[in-house]
């Protein structure tokens, strides 16, 4: 796991380089998995509500995380909503799967009590506000993955 | 009711951007023996040792507590490790207490830290992130952060606009100037902040925290031991933690309920009924500028909105009313698993009447914030000169 000693500076040894390389395996779970197959095959965002408060949550879970009841009511949401907040990001980090800059945003889908993440194109970044309308941008090839959808763009 | 328990002595390292003489558990040896000093103590006379740090993905050095048990001289002994998130220091220091106030040790030392330069911060910050939902949007800490600045300036615009901010980033930089341990020791102005480059807006550079290595350290002692050992203990009198989701129904960055609840906890233990009144002290975490005026909303140390005008009269100024973040705050210094306790060693050391260049006279009360996750997690302790 370590490289050959590369001396920082001066003539003691402060650092070595290492790497720690693991490929994970995230496991979808059942709600995921279900979540991910409409996405992927039907182009559809599902929800989740909950029997007792009425919340529509995301991402889908088996209990809802405001009154612990188990949840089990899927419920088809737009793909459409209003931004509820936004962030422009300049900063890149290793394993950024998007090139900075990138609009980075929370959405209310029509039908849902939670924010989906996702991130706005077509449209440029001064542009953009709170509780403007997007809507989802799907791709030709998807594969069971929040990218399933490319973006968001204004309506 | 639980029996009183105090902070009898504080130590810290100097936070540096990257520290190359000493590794992790020789740092957080070094912030432990100070404390141990200041409190008048030997190593052998700690009963137990409880340790904190943020995710292990930061070092890439798992199971640390083995690492760094030995070098505080516990091995055998009694050793706890404590994780939350961003809260983790503050989470400590509280372990600490419930390990005294319960009556099951004497004298604990409470140590956290964190040495970012030896990995990569914002990589380690990602993978908190669940993987299959907005780990591939999301960008370490300044993304969620963004979004909840973001919705707070809109919530309250135009009361609060992106120089309030900037206000925060020149007044805890301008109290670093005053803090020998602070990484971050520069005069900044507005104009500065306002042209520093775009991070995730409306985040710009000089509104954001450093990385640091460090460690901060409290020994937490009971009445007896506090009495013999110390002339003006710093009391524990209110604490609070609070859990949320970042992903419960219509989620509210800018006026946390977890914030709220851990503060209401804490008041009530600590019998605070007006917090703006009668704190006299509050080191909040602001990682990002913005966040203490959040924070302080959330504290109810101003109204909901008010935030701008707080730091626009000067009442959270050094020499103001309600003096927020007198150490120069996490922008000026930040080893993330350390940044919570630091929080409650200014806050213990302004009740100690500790704190050097940057004491504020006359501190019967001093209150320390933190937050974490996901903006998920806080804590709030009280510290008060009386018990």
């Amino acid at each position: 796991m370590l490289e050959t000693a590369k001396p920082s500076g001066g003539d003691i040894v402060k650092s070595v380089t290492g790497t720690l390389d693991i490929k994970y395996r995230f496991s979808y779970g059942e709600r995921y998995d279900r979540f991910f197959r409409e996405m992927r095959d039907n182009k559809r965002i599902m929800g989740i509500a909950c029997p007792k408060c009425g919340a529509v949550l995301l991402p889908p879970r088996p209990y809802c995380g405001f009154c612990y009841t188990p949840v089990d009511e899927w419920v088809e949401l737009s793909d459409e909503g209003a931004l509820l907040t936004y962030t422009v990001v300049h900063l890149p980090f290793i394993g950024q799967p998007t090139e900075p800059p990138y609009i980075y945003a929370f959405i209310m889908l029509d039908g849902a009590d939670v924010q989906f993440p996702h991130i706005l194109g077509e449209i440029e970044a001064a542009d953009v506000r709170s509780g403007m309308r997007v809507k989802a941008v799907w791709a030709e090839e998807r594969k069971g993955t929040l990218h399933d959808i490319k973006y968001f763009r204004p309506v | 009711m639980t029996r009183p328990v105090a902070v009898i002595g504080t130590g810290q390292t100097k936070y540096v951007s990257r520290r190359d003489d000493k590794n992790v558990p020789e740092i957080v040896r070094e912030a432990g023996l100070r404390a141990l000093a200041d409190a008048g103590l030997k190593p052998s006379d700690v009963d137990a040792v409880v340790i904190g740090s943020a995710p292990e993905i930061f070092e890439g050095v798992n199971y640390p507590e083995d690492w760094i048990a030995p070098a505080l001289g516990m091995c055998p002994g009694p050793v706890m490790r404590v994780h939350t998130g961003g809260t983790v220091g503050a989470a400590t220091g509280i372990a600490g207490f419930y390990h005294v106030a319960s009556g099951a040790y004497d004298t604990v030392l409470a140590v956290a830290y964190q040495k970012l330069s030896d990995g990569v911060p914002q990589y380690g910050l990602s993978a908190c992130y669940d993987p299959l939902w907005d780990r591939d949007f999301a960008c370490g800490a300044p993304a969620l952060v963004g979004l909840q600045s973001r919705q707070y300036l809109d919530r309250h615009a135009p009361a609060v606009t992106e120089e309030h901010g900037a206000m925060v980033a020149v007044k805890n930089r301008r109290n670093a100037l005053l803090n020998p341990y602070a990484q971050i020791r520069r005069e900044i102005t507005v104009a500065d902040v306002m042209s520093s480059p775009p991070v995730a807006e409306p985040l710009k550079l000089l509104d954001c925290c450093p990385t640091s290595d460090g460690a901060a350290a409290m020994v937490i002692a009971s009445e007896q031991t506090a009495r013999k050992k110390c002339p003006r203990p710093a009391w524990f009198s209110g604490v609070g933690t609070c859990s949320e989701s970042p992903y419960v129904p219509h989620v509210d960055m800018a006026y946390p309920e977890s914030c709220v609840r851990a503060a209401q906890q804490a008041y009530q233990m600590a019998w605070i009924y007006e917090p703006a009144r009668e704190l006299d002290v509050a080191e909040v975490y602001e990682a990002f500028s913005f966040q203490e005026l959040i924070w302080c909303e959330a504290l109810g140390l101003c109204r909901p909105g008010e935030g701008g005008k707080l730091i626009e009269s000067g009442r959270s100024d050094l020499d103001g009313a309600l003096p927020v973040n007198t150490s120069g705050g996490v922008l000026s210094s930040n080893p993330i698993g350390a940044s919570a306790m630091i929080r409650q060693v200014e806050a213990a050391m302004q009740v100690m009447g500790r704190a050097g260049e940057h004491q504020v006279d006359g501190v019967h009360r001093a209150l320390a914030h933190s937050w974490g996750g996901a903006i998920q997690f806080s804590t709030v302790t009280i510290f008060s000169d009386e018990i």
